[in-house]
């Protein structure tokens, strides 16, 4: 009996100690990411912007081009930015899809006097927050870390998406 | 690294020294983007509620719906009820609610205007245009209208550039001089309505007209039966002399059956068929202009188009009206000369493109000049059959442009002195005129382009230190 009273008092604390390391090497591991991210802006700045324009070519649907632009050659892979561009694009059509959903949602909405979008949100909505979600993840992942920042096009009115150029000014700034 | 800090602690200082001196003036600072919209506007509630600059007619339409409901419902109502059944004012109640409803919704929405271009999209959208047509452009004389050809659907659609908003018009948009915006899906500006139509109210548009032809001829039908009730007991006259509403109730429910009606008709067939009032009247799509002239945004079947029309998804406003301005949306480029151009000065995106770019202030709360309404505005709704308020030939729309044009110059010429301020001198910030405690906060949350997340603005802000030289 007193062994084990001996081991839960050796071992309590040790996993006591050893959760708030853990949580602590996890809090300074963002905190070094979100840190750096700032030093990496703080060394920064933004030399330029680049627009990706609509593609109208299916309509009047969201679309954006896929063509990608030459400011970007040197900084991403163009696999990548084609992906992440046809990644949103797909995402915009399952906004603007009118289907079963969209009229089971565009009656119910007509029956109550369109009163149910006081406490529903369209489905577009729905899929604006998730596009805002991807792009953030986006950035966060494969932009960043490269100098870039893609803007939401719904900041933009959804004509264009911004991506902006930050350019290192570390060496530079050499004092 | 000293430099740009010092300089950082300079403009610190005289926005600090200054802005005693601004106090005095007091002037209400704008809070909300609503408040700075460029538009022609009326913002209500907070910025909830959006309606044209014009709003008598819509004040008209409502006097006339609901006086002549309220007579119905005082004077020949309680006589149907009691003889006929009391279902009839029931239903005469829902349609009324349902009227009134949809008026609101329609009036008070946002038709799907597309905000302006911010000003580093303006430069970029001048320089490729330029490229494209070869830098002739400029110099003296106007440059030609600009268009881009897009094939939809194996039609070949001309998107127009649009001079005020300094963007190409996505297709099927247009530009309302009345509101002085750029609508999606433009249908047509409905004075009676005190709104454009567009693609987030076209089909509370609908419902309304649909339901208000219901409505009048539900209450001309029976105020009609109500006096004919009555003079078979007491005699015409006498009948007549007891329910002197219904007279006045027959007379605006004759007149207005024929327009209403006509318009829900014609709103049917537009729907039907998936075009706008903009396309029907300049014939866009109708086989007169060439053998294979087709309309590519329809769906092929009439049912189609009614569900896609009406039960479609319903997109969000793309201006955020109640949102805080953040100091400013990202706007200015600040090319070295400070002037964004189209028309005299070649734009120097190049410069722009390698000097850092900079906030300088607050979206422009340009006091738009009053553009005289030259496009005819008195023709209301229930003729819009023939004739329509918003310049539907290109020409006038052009027309309306070289208006603008020609006043754009001066703005920008007021602009351009925002944009030097920051860059060559510090000092005189009260050029500005939004009010210096914006002057304090753009130095320090300049460039806030992104303002997804709290990191990102802090990032922002240790970026602009070093950026504010």
């Amino acid at each position: 009996m007193l062994n084990s009273l001996l081991y839960v008092l050796v071992l309590a604390p040790g996993v006591f100690l050893l959760g708030y390391g853990l949580t602590g090497i996890l809090n300074l591991v963002i905190l070094c990411q979100t840190h750096c991210l700032q030093d990496l802006r703080q060394n920064t700045a933004l030399a330029s912007k680049v627009f990706i324009q609509r593609d109208y070519s299916s309509g009047t649907v969201c679309q954006f081009q896929t063509k990608f632009p030459s400011e970007l050659e040197t900084r991403i892979d163009r696999q990548q930015f084609e992906e992440t561009i046809r990644v949103l694009n797909n995402l915009y059509a399952e906004a603007e899809k009118v289907g079963g959903q969209s009229y089971v949602e565009g009656c119910l909405a007509c029956l109550t006097a369109y009163t149910i979008f006081l406490c529903m949100e369209t489905h577009y909505e729905k899929v604006l927050k998730k596009i805002a979600k991807y792009i953030q993840e986006q950035n966060e992942k494969m932009y960043a870390p490269r100098g870039l920042i893609i803007v939401d096009p719904i900041e933009r009115g959804l004509r264009v998406i911004e991506i902006s150029i930050y350019e290192d000014r570390s060496f530079n700034s050499a004092r | 690294m000293p430099p740009p800090m010092k300089q950082c602690e300079y403009s610190q200082i005289t926005t600090q020294s200054s802005s005693p001196m601004e106090s005095p003036k007091k002037k209400k600072i704008p809070r909300k983007k609503w408040e700075v919209f460029p538009g022609r506007n009326k913002f209500h509630c907070d910025g909830r509620l959006m309606m044209a600059r014009q709003t008598g007619v819509f004040y008209l339409t409502l006097v006339l719906i609901v006086v002549t409901s309220g007579l119905f419902f005082a004077f020949d109502c309680p006589f149907l009820a009691v003889t006929i059944t009391p279902v009839i004012p029931a239903i005469a109640g829902i349609l009324f609610f349902f009227v009134m409803g949809t008026l609101l919704r329609t009036s008070f929405s946002d038709p799907g205007v597309l905000p302006r271009a911010t000003q580093d999209e303006a430069a970029d959208l001048e320089r490729q245009i330029d490229i494209a047509n070869g830098s002739g452009s400029g110099g003296g004389y106007r440059p030609p209208p600009r268009t881009k050809e897009v094939i939809i659907n194996g039609q070949t659609v001309k998107l127009k550039y649009c001079f005020t908003c300094k963007i190409f018009r996505p297709p099927r948009a247009s530009h309302c001089s009345l509101c002085d915006n750029c609508v999606e899906r433009f249908d047509h500006h409905c004075p009676w309505v005190g709104n454009c139509v567009g693609k987030r109210n076209y089909r509370f548009f609908y419902m309304f007209i649909l339901s208000l032809s219901f409505l009048t001829v539900f209450i001309f039908a029976f105020v009609i039966t109500h006096v004919i009730l009555r003079s078979q007991k007491t005699g015409f006259l006498n009948a007549l002399k007891d329910s002197p509403a219904s007279v006045l109730e027959a007379v605006v429910c004759f007149f207005s059956v024929w327009s209403i009606l006509g318009l829900s008709g014609f709103h049917t067939y537009l729907i039907s068929s998936n075009q706008t009032t903009n396309e029907d009247i300049k014939g866009s799509w109708s086989n007169k202009r060439s053998k294979d002239n087709y309309n590519p945004y329809s769906y092929g079947n009439i049912f189609t188009n009614c569900c896609a029309a009406l039960c479609g998804p319903l997109p969000p406003s793309l201006i955020d009206r109640r949102g805080v301005i953040q100091s400013d949306t990202p706007q200015s480029v600040a090319a070295p000369n400070g002037i964004t151009t189209y028309g005299a000065t070649q734009s120097q995106s190049n410069m722009a493109a390698a000097t850092p770019l900079l906030q300088s202030e607050s979206s422009p709360t340009n006091e738009e000049p009053h553009l005289p309404g030259k496009m005819t505005i008195s023709s209301p709704c229930a003729t819009l059959t023939l004739g329509q308020p918003t310049p539907p030939p290109s020409t006038s729309n052009l027309a309306t442009e070289t208006i603008l044009t020609d006043t754009m110059p001066l703005k920008e010429a007021c602009e351009g002195h925002h944009f030097l301020t920051p860059e060559e001198a510090p000092s005189p910030p009260g050029m500005l005129t939004p009010g210096t405690p914006l002057n304090h906060s753009h130095t320090m949350h300049v460039l806030n382009a992104v303002t997804q997340d709290s990191m990102h603005e802090d990032s922002v802000r240790g970026l602009v230190k070093l950026s504010s030289v």
